[in-house]
């Protein structure tokens, strides 16, 4: 499951840090204690940044960093697009073997297809996404904003 | 192989259990270093249970057919091997739960209703300590908040003990009741019983002690400890999932009022009140867990036929043989005591700032079972700025040579996140 890709952006992460943000959440993983706090800009609907920091495990580090590369700079369609089909692989308990279309979507992301094998670990990898996806709510309108992890 | 003075004769205790046998990713060895979190089975309780389905099952005291009255007699029978194995003064301080969760929440539940002078209200304190798992921690926060109590405890030293610099500000003539863990499931510390009873007792508190990771390991005798509760767990001691025990001093027991209501507990019933049966049924509302508890009766004949002292002095010449191979890892943090004295076969470390997750899922991959997180005890976590720990525990099946693979196991991971 620790992919080169995964273990590079652990290492090496994009875009760690906090910015100036539209909306600030924090969300944990309360069985093995990964934090995030991040933060979403939004230029219209389109994503201008994607900050964050955050504590816990190569995977839910990686993830966040792979996150920020897939979506900033992405229009928001597009990039509930990319987190619907992450949502969906790692949700597939190893079922899925991404093909080209997926891979054209994910990039960087379909290495974390060995961990939707993990049941423990899923909740690591989604931690950043649904971090951003109550951002995002939060941000462009509280109407439809929630708050929850996988 | 390596030879350490007081060891058991695990290749012949090895047989009985026969999950220890398993392989695991392609061919790998399992080494399960995780007895803090559940103890595996031997064939001696597997069997025991498959015996009282097969042979006996019926529901317990009711029913006046041959099944109904043997299912009763096992599951009574278990009550007395559990009260000889604490060194009980009676059977009937024996309260079967599901769980030492669920054996703390009642005397917590018990004191919240009580009458004087046994009542916690908003005028009272309750003492526990920072190295409480969850669930010695949680039903006194329940039981604070719903009475106004206040909730009090001991923090730790650098070195993973309890601080009892301050006890007599802790325990004041306001507690009603303190309690803390015997061994701790985290750092392993074994805690100091009498300095903190006799301070109970010099101000009328009651004592309340969890003993989950205590009753697996060593010998216990709650008369010698002089608490007035005793909590712990089955599945921790070679028994099933789904029977815990609380221990009572039959004066309180008969004082305090029941928690769950229900089936069996009873004494009559109209629909305008009930009374209630004597203890221990009076707080075992419900068809119990019987096949359960009857297994802990054959987890208790087993562990008893090797001896608590030798399965206590197997597991501290292995927690000596641990410490000091695992001080030899480097980057590697032992949190808590860093030495066998006084510390049981539950060892937490850090190991560089490599994530408890990924140290536990590299040491999957080779076939080692150990537990990652916080262990339910949070608390301790942030009392030493640690995002999480690794732990490794040991029984009375574990060897050095597993010691040994853990560390080689670690070598791995370092390499592999290095």
């Amino acid at each position: 499951m620790y992919q080169e890709v995964i273990l590079d952006h652990y290492k090496n992460p994009h875009g760690r840090g906090l910015r100036d943000g539209d909306a600030e959440v924090h969300h944990v993983n309360p069985t093995c204690g990964d934090e995030i706090t991040l933060r979403v800009k939004y230029d219209g609907t389109k994503i201008a940044d994607v900050s964050y920091e955050g504590q816990g495990c190569s995977i839910s580090q990686a993830s966040a960093s792979v996150l920020n590369e897939l979506l900033v700079g992405k229009d928001l369609a597009e990039a509930q697009k990319i987190q619907e089909t992450f949502l969906e692989l790692m949700q597939s308990k190893g079922r899925i073997e991404p093909d080209d279309a997926m891979e054209d979507i994910l990039e960087d992301a379909v290495a974390f297809a060995g961990v939707s094998k993990y049941p423990a670990r899923v909740k690591c990898a989604l931690l950043s996404w649904m971090a951003w996806k109550d951002a995002t709510a939060q941000a462009l309108g509280g109407a439809d904003a929630e708050r929850k992890t996988a | 192989m390596t030879q350490l003075p007081g060891l058991l004769d695990t290749e012949a205790i090895r047989k009985d259990f026969p999950v220890l046998d398993r392989v695991v990713h392609d061919g790998k060895k399992l080494v399960y270093l995780d007895n803090a979190a559940t103890s595996q089975k031997p064939r001696q309780v597997l069997d025991a249970l498959s015996e009282y389905y097969e042979r006996y099952n019926a529901n317990v005291h009711r029913g006046v057919h041959v099944l109904a009255e043997e299912a009763t007699a096992l599951y009574e029978g278990a009550r007395d091997k559990v009260a000889a194995f604490i060194n009980a003064p009676s059977r009937d301080e024996v309260i079967f739960t599901k769980n030492a969760s669920e054996s703390l929440n009642l005397v917590a539940n018990m004191l919240g209703w009580a009458d004087e002078p046994y009542r916690v209200d908003h005028e009272t304190e309750i003492v526990i300590t920072e190295m409480e798992h969850h669930s010695n921690i949680v039903p006194w926060q329940l039981l604070a908040q719903r009475t106004g109590a206040k909730l009090k405890w001991f923090g730790l030293t650098d070195d993973g003990r309890l601080d009892l610099s301050n006890i007599d500000e802790i325990i004041t003539e306001k507690t009603k009741i303190v309690s803390f863990v015997l061994v701790s499931n985290i750092l392993g510390t074994v805690n100091p019983v009498e300095a903190i009873v006799r301070r109970a007792q010099e101000v009328g508190a009651l004592v309340c002690i969890d003993a989950s990771q205590a009753a697996p390991h060593m010998p216990l005798d709650v008369q010698a400890l002089q608490a007035d509760f005793v909590a712990f767990t089955g599945h921790k001691m070679c028994a099933p999932t789904g029977i815990g025990v609380l221990w009572g001093r039959q004066e309180l027991l008969e004082d305090l009022p029941p928690f769950l209501g229900g089936g069996e507990m009873i004494e009559t019933v109209s629909m305008h009140s009930s009374t209630y049966a004597p203890a221990p049924h009076k707080f075992e509302a419900g068809t119990p867990p019987i096949a359960q508890a009857v297994g802990l009766g054959a987890a208790i004949d087993y562990l008893q036929s090797i001896g608590m002292d030798k399965i206590l002095a197997h597991e501290h010449a292995l927690t000596e043989y641990a410490v000091q191979k695992l001080s030899e890892v480097p980057d590697l943090r032992i949190i808590g005591p860093t030495t066998a004295e006084d510390r049981g076969a539950a060892i937490s470390f850090t190991l560089g700032d490599i994530h408890p997750h990924d140290v536990g899922q590299v040491l999957d991959e080779q076939g080692i079972a150990v537990r990652v997180g916080h262990h339910c005890a949070r608390p301790v976590c942030l009392r030493y700025g640690i995002p999480a720990t690794t732990r490794a525990s040991f029984y009375l099946y574990s060897t050095p040579a597993e010691i040994d693979a853990l560390v080689e196991g670690l070598e791995h991971v370092r390499n592999f996140f290095g």
